[in-house]
Formats: C-alpha cells, sequence, structure tokens
C-alpha cells in the first residue's frame, strides 16, 4: 500500500514537472570553447586597464621566476570556481544548462552579473567576513547577536555600499546591537561585568582592517618587526571611552588604562595610531577619530588588507600568508599594491575588486598542465591553487549535488538550514578551520568518514523521491546521458571517455529502483574524489 | 655487589660516574662496568601512550589534590589520607587515596593564563598561544614523533571532547584529535550505509574516476592526502580495534568500578585503546568552572572523577600497563584561595595542582606547596611547559628536539626541562 502512494508519486512527478525538467536539462549544447579574450573586457565594465597591468605584472614575475604559466581552465571549472568563491556552493544542472545555452564567449560575465546580484553572494560573502571582525564563537549572551550582525553585512554587501563605509560603522557606530548590528564588533569583546575589551578590539583592527598582527606587541614588542608595545596600546586606547548601558554601545568618558607588566600598576595610555600620524584628526569621539585615520583614502592599509582577503576567498589562499599580517612579507606584493590602489580609487567597491581580480589572467588558469607542475609555477602563480574546500562549501556542493534545481535562490542553503556554519553539525565533524582559515592543511579521516558514511551523503544518495540520482535515473532519455548529468550536477564537468563507458556498463539495463541505486551509488563516488572536496 | 656500590649515590650521580668511566674507555668492559651500565640503561623501556584526564573549567586545588584543611582558604573543606604517609587530598578522593603510591602530585604549577581558552591552549601544547603560529598538543607531538605500529584506527583521541580539543596545529590537521562521543553510543560514521557488495563496488569506481582528475596534477593531488585519508579510513572501518570503543564488552562490575555515567564509560575505553596501541587519549570530564557554590559543585565532580581516575589506574597496575601509560588529571587552571560571595571560587593560575602516574612517574610524590592562606605564591612554582618536558621524556623523547614551523621556524617539542624528581 505504502509502495503504491510512493510509486504514485514518482509517476506525478515524471508527467508533472517531467517533461519540462527534461527539456530544462537536456538541450544539447555543444562542449564550448575559446572566446576568453573578448570576454575579459566584458567583466570590468570601466577602466580595464587595471586587469592588464594586473597580467603583465604577473608575466614580468613569472618571467623573474622563469616560470611558464599553466592554460587556461575550462568554462565550466570558472563556473564552478566562481560559485564556490563566491556563494560557497556548486553550479546547479539548472545553472549549468542556462550557462551553456548563452554565447560562448559572454557566459563568465553573465554568470558573474548574476552571481554578483544573488542574494547568497551576499549572504555568503557577509559570513566570510564576519569571521574576520567578529571570530567564530557566539560571543556574550544576548549582548551579542551574530546572526543579525551578519544579515546586516550582508544587506550593506547586496547594496553594493562602500567597503570604507561599512568599517566605519563597525569601529564608530553607537546604540543597540539589535537595532545597529554594526555595534557587534564592539559587543562581542564585553565580558560579563566589563567595558568593551579595548585590547581584543585594538587586535581585531589591526588584523581586520589594517593587515598587521599586534597581538603579540600586547605584552612585548614585536619579535621581528618594527611594532612597539606602545603602537599596540596607543591602538586599543581608541576604545577606551567606549562603554555599554541601556542603550547599546555609547562612547563616554575614561581612560584607558592598562596595568604596566613591570611595575604592576595601571598607567593612563593615550590613543595613538601607529602610523601616518599626520592623517588622524582629534576631534570627535576617540572612535570616529580611528574609523576616519583607518578609512582614509591616503591610509594604504586597509585596501591592502582587503585585497589580500578578496583575493584569498577567491583563490583559496592569500597573497601573503597569514591572510592578516602582510608584514610578514615586508614590503607588500606588487600585486597587492596595484590592487589596493585601484580599489581605493574606486570608491572601495567590493565588487568591482572581484570583478578584476576574476577577469586577471592568474584567476583563469588552470589546475593541471600536461607538463608536471613544478613548486615554483605554484608559488609564483602560474597554475591555480588547489586548497581544501571549507566545510560550508563542502556541505553546501553536497546539497546543491542532490538537487537539480538551484537551492533557494533567495538565500543561502546555510541560512535556511539554520543559524552560523559554526553551529551546523556537519560543519562541526568535518572541522571548521576557525579564523585562520586560509592556512594550509590536508584531508583528514574524520572527514572522509563523514562523507563516506556520514547521514547527509547517506540520505543525497540513497533512492529518495527528491534526491538527483533518482531523478536522473526516472528521467534520463539514455544511459551516456544519465552519467553525464550526474557528472555535471556533482563535478561540474563532463565524463571522460573511460569514465563514461565505464559507468554506462555499471548501470546498463538496468530499471526502476536498481537503476536509482546504482546512479545513487555514482553519486556517492563521485562525492567522495579529491576533486569534489578540493578547489581546483 | 651492585647493591653495594650503588648505596648512597644518588641517581643523577651514578650517571655522572659512568660518563667518566665510559669517557676513560674502561667501564664497558669490566663486569662491573657492564653491571653498571645494565642499571643505568635500564632506563626503563619509555612509556607508550598518554592517557590525559582534563578536568575542564578548571577544579579547584583546595578541592582535590591540594587540600589545606581548617585554614580561611578552605573554606570548610576536610582533608583525608592516603596509602602514602604525609600526603593528604581533599575529601571525595576516597578511592584515589588507596592507590596514591601510584600518584604524583605538583601543587606549586603556576601560569600566565587566566582565561580558559589560553589556559587550555597552553595545558595541552605547553606553550602560551602564540598569534604567529599555532603549537600542537602533546599527543599531536607523540603522534607525530613515535612509530605508527600496528595501529589501524587513529592514534589519538579525544572522547567527550570540550570546546577546544586537542589539536594538530602546525603539525596538520591529521594530527588533531579523533573525536569520539559517550561510548555507549555507536562510534559515529564508521560503518557503510549499504550492504558490502554495493561498498567494494563504489571503492572502486572511486578510483576511476580519481585517475581522471590526477591526470596533469599527479604531485598536487598526492600532496592533498585526500586518497590516503580515504585508505586509512577504509582501514579502519574493518578494523578489529574499534572494537576497543565498545565498553560493553567489559564486565559488569569493571563497568561499575569506573562509574556508570561519560566519564567513567570513556576513561575505561581510554584504557581499552590505550591496549590496541592508541598514543595519546584525551578525556575531558566538564563543569569545573565553579564561580558560584565551588563546594557543592567540586563534591558532585568528585563523585565521577574518583572512582574513574582510581579504577583505571588500578586496572592498568593490573594489566602491566601502568608501566607503559603516562596518566595525567589537569585542568585549566586552579581557584582561587578566596571564596567569593556567590560561594565560587575565581580562576587562578598561580599556585594550581595536576596529578601523574603510570610509565616513569615517581608514585607517592609530591612537589612544591601552596601557601595555605593563599597569600605567598607556591614553593618550588613549576611551569607548565616543565612538565611537557618530563612527559615527553617518560615517553622516550627528547624535549629539545626541534620541528620546523610552517614558515620555517624551529620549534622545539617543548621549551621546558623535564624535572628529575619527578622521574623514576
Amino acid at each position: 500500500m505504502r509502495m503504491g502512494t510512493r510509486d504514485l508519486l514518482f509517476m506525478g512527478l515524471v508527467f508533472g514537472g517531467g517533461a519540462m525538467l527534461v527539456a530544462s536539462l537536456l538541450p544539447n549544447v555543444s562542449p564550448a570553447r575559446a572566446g576568453r579574450r573578448a570576454e575579459k573586457r566584458n567583466v570590468v565594465a570601466d577602466n580595464p586597464t587595471i586587469v592588464s597591468e594586473l597580467d603583465r605584472e604577473f608575466h614580468r614575475e613569472w618571467a623573474e621566476a622563469e616560470v611558464k604559466p599553466v592554460g587556461p581552465a575550462a568554462q565550466l571549472v570558472m563556473m564552478r570556481r566562481l560559485s564556490l568563491a563566491l556563494m560557497g556552493t556548486i553550479p546547479s544542472m539548472q545553472e549549468i544548462r542556462r550557462f551553456e545555452s548563452r554565447p560562448e564567449e559572454r557566459r563568465l560575465a553573465l554568470w558573474l552579473d548574476e552571481i554578483l546580484a544573488d542574494r547568497r553572494f551576499a549572504d555568503y560573502f557577509a559570513e566570510r567576513l564576519a569571521r574576520a571582525y567578529v571570530g567564530t564563537e557566539d560571543g556574550p549572551f544576548l549582548l551579542y547577536r551574530r546572526r543579525r550582525f551578519v544579515t546586516w553585512l550582508s544587506d550593506q554587501l547586496a547594496s553594493r555600499r562602500p567597503y570604507d563605509q561599512i568599517v566605519r560603522d563597525l569601529i564608530a557606530e553607537e546604540g543597540l546591537w539589535t537595532d545597529h548590528p554594526a555595534t557587534n564588533f564592539v559587543s562581542v569583546t564585553i565580558e560579563p561585568e566589563k567595558p568593551p575589551n579595548p585590547e581584543k578590539l585594538g587586535a581585531r583592527v589591526a588584523r581586520a582592517f589594517l593587515g598587521v598582527r599586534l597581538d603579540c606587541a600586547q605584552c612585548h614588542d614585536h619579535p621581528f618587526e618594527d611594532w612597539k608595545q606602545r603602537d599596540f596600546q596607543g591602538l586599543a586606547a581608541f576604545f577606551g571611552q567606549v562603554h555599554t548601558g541601556f542603550s547599546g554601545v555609547y562612547d563616554g568618558k575614561g581612560e584607558y588604562e592598562p596595568t604596566n607588566r613591570k611595575t604592576g600598576k595601571g598607567e593612563v595610555v593615550k590613543p595613538r595610531v601607529p602610523f601616518l600620524p599626520e592623517l588622524l584628526v582629534e576631534t570627535g569621539p576617540r572612535r570616529t577619530q580611528l574609523a576616519r585615520w583607518v578609512t582614509d583614502p591616503r591610509n594604504p592599509n586597509l585596501s591592502r588588507a582587503t585585497v589580500n582577503r578578496v583575493w584569498a576567498l577567491l583563490f583559496g589562499k592569500p597573497i601573503v600568508q597569514p591572510v592578516d599580517d602582510l608584514l610578514s612579507a615586508g614590503d607588500p606584493p606588487a600585486v597587492i599594491k596595484l590592487l589596493a590602489a585601484d580599489f581605493t580609487a574606486h570608491g572601495f567597491d567590493l565588487q568591482r575588486l572581484i570583478r578584476v581580480i576574476v577577469a586577471s589572467e592568474a584567476f583563469r588558469l588552470d589546475s593541471a598542465s600536461d607538463t608536471p607542475v613544478s613548486e615554483a609555477q605554484e608559488k609564483a602563480w602560474a597554475v591555480f591553487p588547489m586548497t581544501r574546500l571549507r566545510p560550508e562549501q563542502v556541505v553546501g556542493g553536497v546539497l546543491q549535488a542532490s538537487s537539480l534545481e538551484t537551492i533557494d535562490r533567495d538565500s543561502h542553503i546555510l541560512v535556511r538550514l539554520g543559524y552560523t556554519f559554526g553551529q551546523s553539525a556537519f560543519v562541526k565533524r568535518y572541522g571548521d578551520t576557525g579564523e585562520d582559515e586560509f592556512s594550509e592543511s590536508s584531508g583528514t579521516i574524520p572527514q572522509r568518514l563523514l562523507l563516506m558514511n556520514g547521514s547527509l551523503v547517506n540520505d543525497k544518495t540513497k533512492d529518495g523521491l527528491f534526491n538527483a540520482s533518482s531523478r536522473i535515473a526516472m528521467l534520463a532519455p539514455t544511459d551516456r546521458e544519465a552519467i553525464e548529468i550526474a557528472y555535471l550536477t556533482v563535478l561540474t564537468r563532463r565524463p571522460s571517455e573511460t569514465e563514461a563507458s565505464h559507468f554506462v556498463a555499471r548501470i546498463a539495463g538496468t530499471k526502476g529502483k536498481e537503476r536509482q541505486l546504482r546512479l545513487g551509488d555514482i553519486v556517492w563516488a563521485l562525492i567522495n574524489v579529491t576533486e569534489f572536496s578540493w578547489n581546483h | 655487589m651492585e647493591s653495594l656500590i650503588h648505596q648512597g649515590l644518588p641517581h643523577a650521580h651514578r650517571r655522572s660516574f659512568l660518563k667518566l668511566g665510559a669517557v676513560a674507555g674502561l667501564s664497558w668492559l669490566t663486569p662491573v662496568g657492564q653491571l653498571l651500565a645494565a642499571q643505568s640503561e635500564h632506563t626503563r623501556e619509555p612509556a607508550q601512550s598518554i592517557i590525559l584526564l582534563w578536568m575542564n573549567g578548571g577544579p579547584s586545588q583546595l578541592e582535590t589534590f591540594d587540600p589545606h584543611p581548617n585554614t580561611m582558604s578552605a573554606g570548610g573543606t576536610k582533608a583525608i589520607d592516603t596509602a602514602v604517609k604525609g600526603v593528604q587530598l581533599a575529601e571525595g578522593y576516597e578511592r584515589l587515596a588507596e592507590v596514591m603510591s601510584h600518584l604524583a602530585l605538583v601543587r606549586s604549577m603556576v601560569s600566565k593564563e587566566g582565561d580558559h581558552e589560553r589556559g587550555t591552549y597552553l595545558l595541552k601544547t605547553g606553550y602560551r598561544p602564540n598569534a604567529t603560529v599555532e603549537h600542537p598538543s602533546i599527543g599531536a607531538i607523540c603522534c607525530h614523533q613515535l612509530p605508527v605500529g600496528k595501529t589501524e584506527i587513529p592514534r589519538h583521541i579525544s572522547i567527550l571532547p570540550s570546546r577546544w580539543p586537542s589539536r594538530g596545529g602546525f603539525l596538520g590537521p591529521e594530527f588533531d584529535a579523533f573525536q569520539a562521543d559517550d561510548p555507549l553510543q555507536k562510534l559515529a560514521d564508521v560503518t557503510a550505509h549499504v550492504p558490502k557488495d554495493r561498498d567494494t563496488l563504489r571503492v572502486k569506481d572511486l578510483d576511476v574516476i580519481e585517475q581522471t582528475f590526477l591526470r596533469g596534477r599527479q604531485r598536487r593531488v598526492e600532496a592533498t592526502s585526500h586518497r590516503e585519508a580515504v585508505q586509512r579510513a577504509r582501514t579502519m572501518m574493518s578494523s578489529e580495534q574499534l572494537k576497543a570503543f565498545d565498553v560493553t564488552q567489559e564486565p559488569l562490575q569493571v563497568r561499575k568500578d569506573y562509574g556508570e555515567d561519560g566519564f567513567g564509560r570513556a576513561c575505561l575505553a581510554a584504557r581499552r585503546l590505550v591496549e590496541v596501541g592508541v598514543r595519546c587519549v584525551e578525556v575531558t570530564l566538564d563543569g569545573w568552572d565553579a564561580h558560584v557554590n565551588n563546594h557543592e559543585i567540586h563534591k558532585n565532580r568528585a563523585g565521577t572523577l574518583d572512582p574513574a581516575f582510581s579504577s583505571l589506574i588500578r586496572d592498568l597496575k593490573q594489566r602491566d600497563l601502568l608501566d607503559r601509560t603516562v596518566v595525567i588529571c589537569a585542568g585549566e587552571f586552579g581557584r582561587t584561595p578566596k571564596v567569593n560571595v556567590a560561594g565560587g571560587r575565581d580562576h587562578w593560575p598561580n599556585g594550581f595542582s595536576i596529578a601523574l602516574a603510570g610509565g616513569g612517574i615517581r608514585g607517592g610524590f609530591v612537589l612544591g606547596a601552596t601557601d595555605p592562606e593563599g597569600i605567598k605564591g607556591p614553593e618550588t612554582p613549576t611551569d607548565v611547559s616543565d612538565i611537557h618536558a618530563t612527559v615527553l621524556k617518560a615517553v622516550g623523547l627528547d624535549p629539545t628536539r626541534e620541528n620546523v614551523s610552517p614558515v620555517g621556524r624551529p620549534i622545539k617539542l617543548s621549551e621546558g626541562k623535564p624535572i628529575e624528581s619527578l622521574l623514576v
């Protein structure tokens, strides 16, 4: 009886949405080639010279390092890269079909336009940026509403608000953490019965907006750099007059009075910027002074720090490692300076920065090469880096791979899953890399166990009514097309000839439930390969 | 004859004496010299494993290993005698008192970290938190340094992990502790959801897809260790050693002795895991952060810790495992000698206690002492890094050996010095 109902539902699916689906899934478009040069111009509409300058700089560096860049990546690879980097998921079958129905030379430009206008981009990018601002922990009870904070940030990104303005709000906003969500930047540092913590805030500003790790100067002078303890304390002192009360975060009176580690006594420290003191205007609340100084277009650090981070979000790896310590490389690399100058000159427009990087030759290189890839090539960005995907990208990928249509276009999947990434059981088990999210790391056994045997992948690959594998089994007209759709859905590419014939043999002559199970097993295998869990 | 020679010669002297002999090129040629050498080399087999009982939240030294009865700081806490004359524990640790001859207490731990996260980092890694490098925990160091042997399951395991379980740090996430829940529950994700024949086919299929991706990326794919991790996960899934997690295979009485709660079961599982060659097991007992109602909370925690810890020591001893296992019981810091207005004690890193036992550790020994009124600093203040160096030495590792961090900075296994008095 129960089986009967189930079958009926399947029939309904086939006769109802089925016909339409088949049409949208299988418009046979010939695989793509060429047309990439022309397309570049479409990605950055105004002033594309920055892209040529960037490419020239890379060619200069490649020549200097005596390496040759590998060839360009295939269009579908680029499509996948963009989805993962900007929306934390992989392209849906539906999106792939639409992508391939467009003129070759405009596909990536249109895809990027679509992504940047998609709420999933704002949500995902906000979450990634929020890590740099407030970390991954949940913060003090009630005072700190991470969710609201991330939503606010997402709104700013969606409305394309200039980044310097966002940063000014984060540093200097007053009000309640609920209706002025930017104040969570400050309130997250509150400990029971204490005002917001000036040291923590100073360290955050240094790392997130200046691209320097000043934390060690908290206790002593920086071992390698010019940073002194008084630089750190001077920065912290800008938060020496911030308080919290019924009206939320506000600027009042008081002094920052850290304990001198030698004498054990408290000593008043006055606000002081660590460099470019001539840019500091000493009027208004201290936090406002600091915010103006950080975002002054003549202060290069905000742009440089932001460029390194956005680069890392796109490539999975920052130009300077660690992402929030530009000083570790000495003088910032030319590429950072170039992009940072353009970012500042164009009103701190994050979307433009993304477009410029995406249009660059470096971003469009393949991760494979006919000749063995050397470490020198990797070091010089002459080949696209292979990096471990973050847990939320993997979970986004698994969920999207199990559905043929785009999942929830209006909101990122994880928003729907509820609350922060940190709380999702999958992310926890997969191993969140925390704030230091771009440190290079390899795969672990618990991750493999989770993807091979975890309930999420099992639910998504078993013969379920709405699972992609079952629907492919039901709807694909031929074995070959079924395998091709499975590959496109999970790995955003077509199978090689060897793969196609291997898997066609797996499903040949099967019907009904048997066919669904076999396709489920194929999707399982596609999810468990290196290619799925690594950005490439 | 041997004993005659040694009489009155302290350990250290004996060694330097030997060294002199060796320099002279004589001692090892003579029968006496050989005997002496044997005695010194007998420097027992190093321990093979570590069990870290992690007291999350920071237990009060006064209500555990360092009672000061009838003082202001005791706040009414009484002390009990132990099997070792002159050494007392706080009331509630009656069973641990019986095995005191196997325990070493360090009552003079000092650190500068009074924050939970930072204190945890220090105690687990032996280093203070530092923005430029993430240090590995001691379990990760041991797994990295010592051979794999025949262990098919993860060699670094954290049962009932706290918010900050032991990590591999710069050694890489493959050295992170494998996290497991209460052993009462089946270990997650170690069984395939499909029948064997399908499972075999699926794994075979993986390789077909990998081959395509490998093309033009051979070295880079290898660098990911992805396929290696798949292989190791498969080995683990089919390993008999997984049964070590299943404490229901133990006699009922044994389970009762350890205590029929998560921590008791986890301690029992830890013993079973050590038996199959796991290098480091971390077992967490949470709930020590007693800012209010300190005494009541500690009484309750003792009810869990006392049976589990004492049974673990007895059980390891009975099975001849105690000599090859170092057991450490520690939290991130101690608690203030002063009881606050809420009847609680706050964070106190200026004189707290840890307990050590087993492989190479001198039982029945107490190092350092705190001021009964908690005003003066402790006698023989002991740094966390020295404890790390001591434990490393007990497992046969030279603490001064260096690893290289990702930015090429050499980092010692521990910056501390082994505390000879704690070692046999």
